[in-house]
């Protein structure tokens, strides 16, 4: 007996604009597909965690009372992209503690319908000049004072890491759109399943330079699930339940220690990093062991950078790595074969659960067109801007 | 409606209480801890570096270097269109976000790892009059190196 926690059940909907269900529907799908795919019910589970970023107050509980009321304890969860990784983490940290041996962890988000919240107001028409918030600015500085929205800072973490190392443009950070268009045709839950040329990519929309439209993350709705045990309870369990286990190897979060550039723009790197490290030596295993990768590629220059931060690339050579393909579903190290954020879907609260939901299913051999054969050991990873980093590293089953 | 403009009379405010308008040349002033020497741009409680709990005013550089730029089109707000953002290091090591200004938004009009100074220009003027004075950084002409 171990301390390790396994993940036995996984589920997730299908990202989409899913404009003819409400939240609850999609929460109630994920949950009772995990609880199903576990062979397990609401009353085998002993705490309950639900991330959603934009459902207030007790949401987990208006879930509960969809798919079981059984009176166990429940974390309402945000944290913004990292929103479902931190349910998951919840779950994770009781189990651990011994306060439970089984639990349900779910993110879900219901995006269309309503306007993005992050969106910044323009300046009121009829207004007289007063100072307000921390900042005394007088008129919105949006536009003003450089750039808050998400697109552009992620754009202007690309151009750092170009600005700091070669053989690195807006042609490198268009092919890691390319190639996550081209991975989602093979996963029916994606949002967007048609590839996109290079070309197509480099001459579509501009959002916020570097960034193109197909080279960021959509608007959807979507959930996911996963139902986590000790591995003691494991052990009770059935042979089927047991043979398609994934073992969490490593489950570290961090956030983002003090750094005198961290007020003006977010530093995504270096909390990254350190989880990134933390994770490899707690689990024993290093990024040369990893089969698959499914990082956080909310915008195609986040991706690029991540392939540095996250060492599956040699230092500085992000650029060169997407140019010889390495990171394609033939490549040296895949990633984001489920087609990432940028082509898969964001809904920002399930986002932390579906990229377990995906690295699991590969490592059951479970995946379909898209499985990578033989995968054994596969990596996970959200930031969530403010900021808040996740990382995961799973394996299968001994047996 | 029928005031006439006298510039004598025009009262101005700074965009954000950082950036002072009124004391010789316009420059950004941070509030430095007392402890460490960190130095933060928006009023803070306590210290995110070293945990202290007093600062003091401090006038800032007003040159200093672009380490990163995105131009930003969807979203931007209506009345000032595409522009160009910037994380400039100030020569004191702060870092300040701003629009980079005089250039076009063109990624090949803009370049990193260069020097920039501290500019201001009105941004508007509210229902009395008062106008808001804003800040951005422009190529710095006296260090920049000739073209060409």
């Amino acid at each position: 007996m171990s301390d390790d926690i396994w993940i036995i059940g996984t589920a997730m909907t299908p990202i989409r604009r899913h404009l003819d269900r409400d939240v609850l529907d999609l929460a109630t799908e994920a949950s009772l597909g995990a609880l199903d795919d576990a062979g397990v019910t609401m009353r085998d589970m002993q705490v309950m965690a639900v991330g959603s970023q934009f459902e207030p107050y007790t949401f987990g509980q208006d879930v509960q009372k969809q798919i079981g009321q059984t009176g166990i304890p429940l974390y309402n969860v945000h944290n913004a992209c990292a929103t479902g990784a931190t349910a998951v983490r919840s779950v994770l940290m009781e189990i651990r503690a011994g306060e439970a041996d089984m639990g349900l962890a779910l993110g879900v988000e219901k995006m269309t319908g309503s306007s993005p919240p992050y969106r910044m107001a323009p300046p009121k028409a009829g207004k007289v000049f007063e100072p307000e918030g921390r900042d005394g600015h007088v008129i919105a500085t949006e536009g003003v004072l450089g750039t808050g929205q998400m697109f552009g800072v992620f754009a202007q973490t690309g151009t750092d890491y170009a600005r700091r190392h070669d053989g690195v443009g807006f042609e490198q950070f268009a092919k890691v759109a390319e190639k996550n268009h081209a991975h989602s045709t093979l996963n029916p839950l994606a949002q967007y399943q048609r590839p996109y040329s290079l070309e197509e990519i480099m001459s579509a929309e501009m959002l916020a330079y570097p960034n193109t439209l197909p080279m960021c993350c959509p608007t959807g709705d979507g959930a996911a699930a996963v139902v986590l045990v000790s591995d003691a309870k494991l052990r009770t369990l059935d042979p089927d339940v047991r043979r398609r286990a994934v073992k969490l190897s490593a489950a570290v979060m961090t956030t983002d220690p003090y750094d005198p550039s961290g007020f003006a723009h977010p530093d995504v790197n270096t909390l990254t990093r350190n989880a990134a490290d933390q994770a490899y030596e707690r689990a024993g295993i290093g990024p040369e062991d990893l089969d698959l990768v499914e990082l956080h590629d909310c915008f195609a220059t986040a991706e690029l950078v991540h392939y540095d931060n996250l060492r599956l690339c040699a230092p500085g050579g992000a650029g060169e790595w997407i140019d010889r393909r390495a990171p394609w579903r033939d490549g040296e190290l895949p990633v984001n074969v489920s087609g990432g954020l940028i082509s898969k879907g964001h809904p920002i609260g399930a986002t932390g659960v579906a990229n377990l939901y995906e690295v699991a299913t590969h490592l059951r051999g479970e995946a379909g067109d898209r499985q990578i054969e033989g995968a054994r050991v596969g990596l996970t990873h959200v930031i969530g801007l403010g900021s808040v980093c996740v990382v995961h590293i799973l394996e299968r089953g001994a047996s | 409606m029928d005031a006439i403009y006298d510039p004598a009379m025009t009262r101005q405010v700074p965009v954000v209480d950082y950036l002072v308008i009124d004391d010789g040349p316009p420059h950004l002033v941070g509030h430095r801890c007392d402890e460490c020497g960190a130095v933060y741009l928006e009023r803070r409680n306590a210290c995110a570096a070293c945990g202290a709990r007093t600062f003091s005013p401090t006038p800032l550089p007003a040159t200093g270097r672009i380490e990163s730029f995105t131009i930003v089109h969807r979203g931007a707000p209506k009345h000032i269109g595409p522009f160009v953002s910037v994380l400039v290091r100030l020569d004191d090591g702060t870092y300040v976000k701003a629009n980079l200004v005089g250039v076009p938004p063109a990624a090949d009009a803009v370049e990193v790892d260069v020097s920039v100074r501290l500019v201001t220009y009105a941004a508007g003027t509210d229902d009395d009059g008062t106008e808001v004075i804003a800040f951005g950084f422009a190529y710095d002409e006296t260090t920049a190196p000739a073209q060409g």
